[in-house]
């Protein structure tokens, strides 16, 4: 039997890893990548949340396909907003389209 | 130490280790494919935690959509030398810094906590999780509300990705 703590220290574990992905990589993909991880750590703890502490209610794995949706369309926008700069400016990196930035 | 115990161990082992290649590795086509294995990782653990449903749609979903189109988008932004660039901006002592500031502060909160040992309570032989869930999402009285708000989002980004991506007409 796996306590419910080693669910929890793994998906910690994961999401620093997506968090540091996304504050440190230069490449838009790459920074999109570490969104992916961080949102697989929290559907990690919802789906260990739902089978140690309210497995009678189905609500936790309905709100992991919940995430799963969110990230398809995330994945999605974001990605073809990611080819529709490289089209325009033929570069992918975070730092260089900073023509919004203040 | 059980059996479980063991995948667990190892199948956490993977998942970590191929996270941390896949945000260190500057080849972003082998930073995607440490992705798909972190990713399947994931699927093993739902499995572990009795959520077989989840762990198929992990594999079609993340696997089988998501990663492919990552490593799509890697193919068609492949312009001047990716893999010569350095991979992480200047800030990324900062960033190293405040994520391992996050994760230690994560296990320290959950280390306080005391019920966090609790062991899984016996899911009934008779239980069709399955079932229970297809019916939870469709019914009047479960989440029809938010599974019909997520099917019109996931239209609207397919419509407005295509928007988004389509090549500029000439003269505009």
């Amino acid at each position: 039997m796996i306590p419910l703590s080693w669910f929890l220290y793994l998906a910690a574990g994961l999401f620093a890893l997506g968090l540091y992905g996304v504050l440190a990589r230069k490449n838009a993909i790459a920074i999109l990548m570490g969104v992916e991880l961080m949102l697989n750590a929290v559907n990690i703890n919802i789906v260990a949340f739902w089978r140690y502490l309210t497995p009678q209610s189905m609500s936790g794995q309905v709100f992991a396909v919940m995430v799963f949706a969110v990230a398809a369309a995330e994945v999605a926008v974001g990605l073809a907003l990611v080819i529709s700069i490289y089209r325009r400016r033929k570069t992918v990196s975070a730092d260089e389209i900073n023509l919004m930035k203040w | 130490m059980t059996a479980e115990q063991a995948i667990f161990l190892f199948i956490s082992f993977v998942i970590l280790f191929s996270g941390y290649l896949m945000v260190t590795r500057a080849n972003l086509v082998h930073s995607a494919l440490f992705l798909v294995v972190a990713l399947f990782g994931v699927a093993v653990i739902f499995v572990l935690l009795d959520a077989g449903f989840l762990a198929v749609v992990q594999v079609l979903v993340y696997i089988g959509a998501i990663a492919i189109l990552m490593i799509f988008a890697v193919m068609l932004t492949r312009g001047n030398a990716t893999e010569e660039q350095e991979s992480v901006n200047t800030g990324y002592g900062w960033a190293l810094l405040l994520s391992s500031l996050f994760a230690f502060a994560l296990i320290v909160m959950l280390g306080q906590w005391q019920e966090i040992d609790a062991l899984a309570p016996a899911l009934s032989a008779e239980r069709d999780t399955i079932v229970e869930l297809g019916t939870a999402l469709v019914s009047p009285d479960g989440y029809v509300i938010p599974f019909e708000v997520a099917s019109v989002m996931l239209l609207a980004a397919l419509i407005g990705a295509l928007v988004v991506a389509r090549p500029q007409k000439k003269g505009k």
